[in-house]
């Protein structure tokens, strides 16, 4: 910092109210901390200090209401969906749901009885990250395309609807 | 050196009710029936010269479609001696066995798990519900004739499409 010290007078930044919304939504990014399946051994690594989630903002939190993102970190079981549901519901809004790896995208190899087939089936997926497990790399890049769509979002201003030029074929 | 198994005092305790297994060659194995299990697992506790203490599984077979359908293989452990048995009893259907839950407490849950996977009903146990499936769950998954993938509903799109009239699902509860 040496070379900035005590150059500049008292400054004045323009933005947009959206923009720096956005910005702090996106820098701030909290997981739950829970973790269904082995891909929550590749989620805690992502956390840890050799990947090291924190320095994109993302912390994990111990409570569902502190939190702004769910990572659906393995095969959900039917008898765990409503649990996982409910810790959707508790999530204070804005909130947004990472489907990782196979399972947690569609029941993966488990096409069976007892495994729900895609976390869609029962919470909006903002972002799959495919793999299995998904190394953390794979993580981390599902949180940056993440943060892309946030910062596209129009929170103050009105939402123009997509016009499409297309006709419909009926 | 340990004693020698005495398989042939249980046989000759419970003559006719009792047979052993003869096709079990790993460890002794005897067949009793639905009727004396309770009789038998008694008796291998209490008796001073077997003292199975320690009840290790319980494990429900599926032959269908073979008469009698359904087999109990239940496996015992004697700690004073380090013996191992292990008790075959075959079940028609719809499949009732009598509960040990009173010889050995453990066999409380070994029980429910039997029950969920089998619909094997126990008679005399003190709570028996499912213990893997969720409570709603329809069918018995290990049963030979239930699809792998489940029948089909909102959460399950790939499921098989349940037959229209009632399998032997429902008749337990």
């Amino acid at each position: 910092m040496g070379a900035l010290n005590n150059r500049f007078q008292d400054n004045v930044f323009f933005t947009t109210a959206d923009s720096i919304i956005n910005w702090s939504r996106k820098s701030s990014l909290w997981p739950e901390t829970f973790g269904i399946a082995c891909c929550a051994i590749e989620m805690i690594s992502a956390g840890c200090a050799r990947y090291d989630l924190d320095r994109f903002g993302v912390v994990f939190r111990p409570s569902p209401r502190q939190s702004d993102v769910m990572i659906i970190a393995g095969t959900v079981t039917r008898k765990m969906a409503p649990i996982v549901r409910r810790l959707y519901d508790q999530m204070p809004e804005p909130r947004y749901v990472i489907a990782m790896g196979t399972c947690a995208i569609s029941g993966g190899v488990y096409n069976t009885y007892a495994v729900v087939q895609g976390s869609e089936l029962f919470v909006p997926v903002d972002i799959h990250v495919a793999g299995c497990p998904p190394r953390p790399e794979a993580l981390l890049h599902g949180f940056v395309l993440l943060q892309e769509k946030i910062t596209g979002t129009k929170v103050l201003r009105k939402e123009i609807p997509a016009v499409s030029t297309m006709k419909e074929v009926v | 050196m340990a004693k020698k198994f005495p398989l042939a005092r249980i046989i000759k305790q419970h003559l006719g009710k009792v047979t052993v297994d003869e096709k079990v060659t790993d460890m002794a194995c005897v067949k009793v029936g639905p009727d004396d299990l309770v009789e038998l697992c008694l008796y291998l506790r209490d008796d001073e010269a077997f003292k199975f203490d320690f009840m290790a599984d319980i494990c429900g077979v599926d032959f269908y479609p073979d008469s009698p359908r359904y087999e109990l293989v239940y496996h015992l452990y004697s700690i004073s001696f380090g013996w191992r048995l292990r008790i075959k009893c075959r079940l028609d259907d719809p499949p009732v066995a009598p509960t040990i839950t009173a010889i050995w407490t453990t066999a409380n849950w070994h029980e429910r798990e039997a029950y969920d996977m089998y619909g094997i009903v126990f008679e005399g146990h003190p709570d028996l519900r499912r213990i893997y499936m969720w409570e709603e769950f329809d069918g018995w998954p290990m049963r030979k004739d239930f699809p792998l993938r489940g029948y089909k509903d909102k959460y399950n799109p790939f499921g098989t499409e349940k037959p229209a009239e009632k399998s032997n699902d429902k008749e337990a509860s």
